[in-house]
C-alpha cells in the first residue's frame, strides 16, 4: 500500500509519545504473562455447548483438548489420543491416550471420559453447536483406562478432523455442569477467573502432561470499540490482539517497530448478496451488469485499507480446489451498461442496499453505491443494526441488495437451498450438491467443487467481492501465535516472549 | 451612554452574525456549486491532507471533504430550520392559547402534556421515533421538532401571562377584542424578541441533536453528506488522519458557537432590562 509522508508523520509523533510511556510500564511487567485481545466477550466457557467463536478463542487448547487437534497450518496433529488404528473396513477407530492425564481438579482422564463426552456430544438432548461432527458415530466402547474404540455407522476418512474441532474436547461427568462458568478441562492453562464484560484470566497447569507452556498467565480482555482498542494496544494494555477490530489503524501499527501486523485468511466470503427473486435482479442479464459494475480493488483499498483478496466465486482463495474467476465478473462498466441496456434498463434501475453494521459493509455500500451509479444503478442506502438486518434481509428477505461475509467454512451448499435469503434457485445445482455428499474420493470431490463454483459463477448469483483477511497486531516480541485461522482458536501453548 | 451603546452593536451579534453568515452562504453556494461531486469517490487519493486540489483533504474513500462539509451543513440547517419551524409553528399558538385561558383546564391539559414531552431526555425519543419509522432525514426533523413545541410553548405562555396583567391588555378586552385577537395583535409583537432569541439558541440545538443522531446512524442516510455521519465514520482513522474528525467536529463547533453568539447578542440588543443593569 502507498501512503503519503504527509499523514505518516503525526503518527510517528504520536508513536514515539506513546513509546516513552510504554517503555515505563514494560520494566515492571515481567514477560511471563499475556494479555490478548479479543473483540467479542464470549456467552460462556462451554465450547461443546455453544456456537459463539469467542468460547473457542478463549477455550481451544488452552483449556480443552480432544482426541486430535489442529494445527495452525490447518493439518491434524495427536492431542489426547497419543495415536489410533484403523480397522481395515474403516468403521472402527481405536484410540491410545496418553497416560497419567488429570482434569485441572485433579482427577484422571481415562477412556470412560472419553466414551461420557462422545456419548453427550450425540445424545439427542445434545445442546453441541456441531451435532452433524458426531452423526456417524454409532457406539463408544470402552477397552481399557487409556484405549477407547469408537465404531462408526460408515467408513469416515474424516474423522480424526471431526475430532479437533473444539466441539469435540472432553470433559469430565463430575465437572461438565461447571463448564460453561468455571470450566475444568485438561489442558495445559487452568481457569482462574472470569470478571464479566471485561476479561478471562487463566494460570499456567503445572500438572499438565504435555510440553509444559512458557507463559505463567494469559489474559483475555474484551473490547469491542475499535477506537479504544487501538488505543489498548498502542498503551502496551494488549499484547496481542488478533482479530484486530479495526483494519483503517494497521498503518500506524505497521510503522511502529514495537508492534508485528500479521495478516493471514479467513473462510469469510464477502459478497454483494443479491435477491435473485426480486424483481429485476432475477434477470440474470442485470446481475451480471451489476458484476462488471464492480471494482473488487477499490472495495478492497477502500472499506478493508487494502486487506483482503478479490474473489469471483464462493469459495476460499487458501483451499486448494479453489477456481479463480475473478476474471470472468472483471471490472468492464461498458460492458454492465450493454448488459443493462439489453435487459431493457437503460434508463436507470432503482434497486435497495441494506446494509449491517461491520465497516466492510458500510464502507463498502458507499463504494459499491458508487460503482453502480456509474453504470446507471441508483441505490438506496438503508444502514441497518444486526437485528434489523436479520429480520428484513435474512429472515424476511425485503431486499435488493445487502453486503456481507460469509464466514462458515465449505458453505458453497447454501446454493442448494432455494429457500436461503439470496432465494437461488437452481436444480442442476441442487443435484451438483446430492452428488457430492455422497462422493468420497477426493479427486472427485475436487472436480464437483470446481464445477459447483463455476455454476454459481456463471448464474452471477452475487456478486463476489473479496474475502476477509484476519488482521491482527502483536506486541513484536510476543511469537508463537497463529497467523491463520484453520479453526476459531488463540492457541497459546507456543506462545512465549522472545 | 445610552444612545452610544445603541449605535454600537454587541460584539457577540457581530461575531455571531459573521460565522452563522458563513455557514448559511456555505449551504447556500452548495446548491450550485461544489468544488467536486459530493458523492464522487477516489480510493487512490484518500485521507490526503489539504491541498490546493481538495481545500480541505479527502476522506477515508477519498471524497472531497469541503464539499461534503458544505452539503452536510445544507443538510444540519435545513433540518434544525424546519425542527425550528415545526416547534414554533405549534408551540407558539398552544402557549398563547394555554396563555389566554389561564387557570383553565384547556391550559392545564396544554401545559402538563408539553410536560409529558419535556420529561423525556430528548434523544431518547429521537432513537425512539426512528427506530420504529427508521431512519431518514424526514424522522429526524420529526424527532427534533416534536422536543421544540414544549420550549416555544411554555416561553410564550410564559411571556404572555405577565402582559395579561397589564392594563392596556384589560382596555382592549373592555374595547370588545377577542383572546385570539389580543395575542395577535398585542401579545405577539411583545414576545417577539424572545422569542427569535429563544428561535436562535434552539436552532443550534437542533443542528446539535441532528449530528448527534447521524453520527449513530439515525439522521439522513448515505450517499447524503452529514456532519454527524463524518465523525462517526472517520473516528477509527483519528489515530491516523486527524484532520478527518476535526474537520467536521470543528464545523459542527463553530456552527453552534455562531448561533449561540448570535442568541445572546440579540437578547443584549433587545431586552431592556439587561441594557438597564450595564
Amino acid at each position: 500500500m502507498r501512503r503519503s509522508n504527509a499523514f505518516r508523520f503525526p503518527t510517528r509523533a504520536l508513536a514515539a509519545g506513546l513509546l516513552l510511556a510504554g517503555t515505563a510500564l514494560a520494566g515492571a511487567q515481567a514477560q511471563t504473562a499475556a494479555t490478548i485481545g479479543m473483540q467479542l466477550e464470549p456467552p460462556h466457557l462451554d465450547p461443546t455447548g455453544g456456537a459463539a467463536a469467542a468460547i473457542d478463542e478463549v477455550v481451544y487448547a488452552n483449556v480443552f483438548e480432544g482426541l486430535t487437534r489442529y494445527r495452525s497450518d490447518g493439518s491434524i496433529a495427536p492431542a489426547l489420543a497419543e495415536n489410533w488404528d484403523i480397522s481395515d473396513d474403516g468403521r472402527s477407530y481405536t484410540f491410545h491416550l496418553h497416560a497419567g492425564v488429570t482434569f485441572h481438579d485433579g482427577s484422571a482422564l481415562n477412556a470412560e471420559d472419553v466414551k461420557f463426552s462422545l456419548d453427550r456430544a450425540r445424545a439427542e438432548d445434545s445442546t453441541n453447536a456441531q451435532k452433524a461432527l458426531f452423526a456417524g458415530i454409532e457406539s463408544v466402547e470402552v477397552i481399557d483406562d487409556t484405549t477407547v474404540k469408537v465404531n462408526l455407522k460408515s467408513a469416515d476418512g474424516a474423522f480424526v478432523t471431526k475430532m479437533a474441532w473444539g466441539d469435540a474436547v472432553i470433559l469430565a461427568p463430575e465437572t461438565v455442569e461447571q463448564a460453561a462458568t468455571a470450566p475444568v478441562g485438561s489442558g495445559p492453562f487452568k481457569f482462574d477467573q472470569w470478571v464479566r464484560g471485561d476479561r478471562v484470566e487463566l494460570v499456567r497447569n503445572p500438572d499438565y502432561w504435555g510440553n509444559p507452556v512458557d507463559l505463567e498467565r494469559a489474559t483475555f480482555k474484551f473490547i469491542s470499540d475499535p477506537n479504544a482498542a487501538f488505543a489498548a494496544v498502542m498503551a502496551g494494555d494488549i499484547d496481542a490482539f488478533p482479530g484486530y477490530p479495526a483494519p483503517e489503524t494497521l498503518a500506524a501499527f505497521e510503522a511502529d517497530p514495537r508492534f508485528d501486523v500479521v495478516v493471514g485468511s479467513t473462510e469469510g466470503e464477502t459478497i454483494l448478496s443479491t435477491n435473485n427473486k426480486a424483481d429485476a435482479l432475477s434477470d440474470v442479464r442485470v446481475r451480471e451488469a451489476i458484476a462488471h459494475a464492480i471494482n473488487r480493488q477499490e472495495i478492497i483499498d477502500g472499506a478493508m485499507f487494502g486487506f483482503g483478496t478479490p474473489i469471483g466465486t464462493h469459495f476460499a482463495p487458501h483451499n486448494p480446489d479453489y477456481l479463480d474467476l475473478t476474471a470472468q465478473s472483471n471490472y468492464d462498466p461498458e460492458r454492465s451498461k450493454e448488459l443493462l441496456k439489453a435487459a431493457g434498463y437503460d434508463n436507470g434501475l432503482k434497486l435497495t442496499l441494506k446494509l449491517p453494521p461491520p465497516s466492510y459493509a458500510r464502507r463498502g455500500g458507499e463504494i459499491v453505491a458508487a460503482q453502480l451509479r456509474a453504470v446507471g444503478i441508483e441505490t438506496e442506502i438503508s444502514n441497518l443494526e444486526w437485528a434489523q438486518w436479520l429480520e428484513q434481509v435474512f429472515r424476511g428477505k425485503d431486499f435488493d441488495l445487502t453486503i456481507v461475509s460469509h464466514t462458515e467454512p465449505m458453505d458453497i451448499n447454501i446454493y442448494a437451498r432455494p429457500g436461503y435469503y439470496f432465494q437461488y434457485d437452481n436444480p442442476a445445482f441442487q443435484d451438483l450438491m446430492k452428488t457430492l455428499d455422497v462422493e468420497a474420493d477426493p479427486a472427485k470431490r475436487s472436480a464437483l467443487l470446481k464445477q459447483a463454483q463455476q455454476m454459481i459463477a456463471d448464474d452471477y448469483v452475487n456478486g463476489y467481492l473479496f474475502q476477509l483477511a484476519r488482521t491482527g497486531v502483536v506486541n513484536a516480541k510476543l511469537k508463537g501465535l497463529w497467523q491463520n485461522s484453520p479453526t476459531q482458536a488463540n492457541d497459546l501453548t507456543g506462545v512465549h516472549w522472545e | 451612554m445610552a444612545a452610544a451603546r445603541r449605535n454600537a452593536l454587541p460584539l457577540s451579534l457581530m461575531l455571531g452574525l459573521a460565522l452563522t453568515g458563513l455557514f448559511v452562504l456555505l449551504a447556500l453556494v452548495s446548491f450550485f456549486w461544489t468544488p467536486y461531486d459530493v458523492t464522487k469517490l477516489d480510493v487512490a487519493h484518500r485521507m490526503q491532507l489539504p491541498s490546493a486540489l481538495h481545500w480541505l483533504g479527502t476522506d477515508n474513500i477519498g471524497r472531497d471533504i469541503l464539499a461534503m462539509i458544505m452539503v452536510g451543513t445544507r443538510t444540519s440547517i435545513a433540518v434544525a430550520l424546519v425542527a425550528v419551524t415545526v416547534g414554533v409553528g405549534l408551540g407558539l399558538p398552544l402557549g398563547l392559547l394555554a396563555a389566554s385561558r389561564h387557570g383553565s383546564l384547556l391550559d392545564e391539559v396544554v401545559m402538563r402534556s408539553n410536560d409529558l414531552i419535556f420529561a423525556f431526555p430528548s434523544l431518547v425519543i429521537a432513537i425512539l421515533i426512528t427506530a420504529v419509522f427508521g431512519p431518514s432525514a424526514f424522522n429526524a426533523i420529526l424527532a427534533i421538532g416534536i422536543f421544540n413545541i414544549p420550549v416555544f410553548a411554555r416561553l410564550s405562555r410564559g411571556a404572555a401571562l405577565s402582559l395579561w396583567q397589564l392594563d392596556y391588555l384589560r382596555f382592549a378586552q373592555t374595547a370588545g377584542k377577542g383572546a385570539m385577537r389580543i395575542s395577535i395583535e398585542h401579545i405577539l409583537p411583545n414576545i417577539l424578541n424572545v422569542l427569535i432569541v429563544q428561535m436562535t439558541i434552539q436552532f443550534s440545538l437542533g443542528i446539535l441533536a441532528e449530528s448527534g443522531l447521524s453520527y449513530i446512524g439515525l439522521g439522513v442516510q448515505p450517499p447524503t453528506p452529514s456532519l454527524g455521519r463524518m465523525l462517526a465514520d472517520n473516528r477509527t482513522l483519528t489515530a491516523l488522519a486527524p484532520h478527518l474528525t476535526l474537520i467536521p467536529g470543528m464545523a459542527i463547533v463553530l456552527i453552534v458557537l455562531g448561533l449561540n453568539l448570535l442568541g445572546d447578542g440579540l437578547r443584549d440588543l433587545t431586552d431592556p432590562k439587561l441594557a438597564r443593569q450595564r
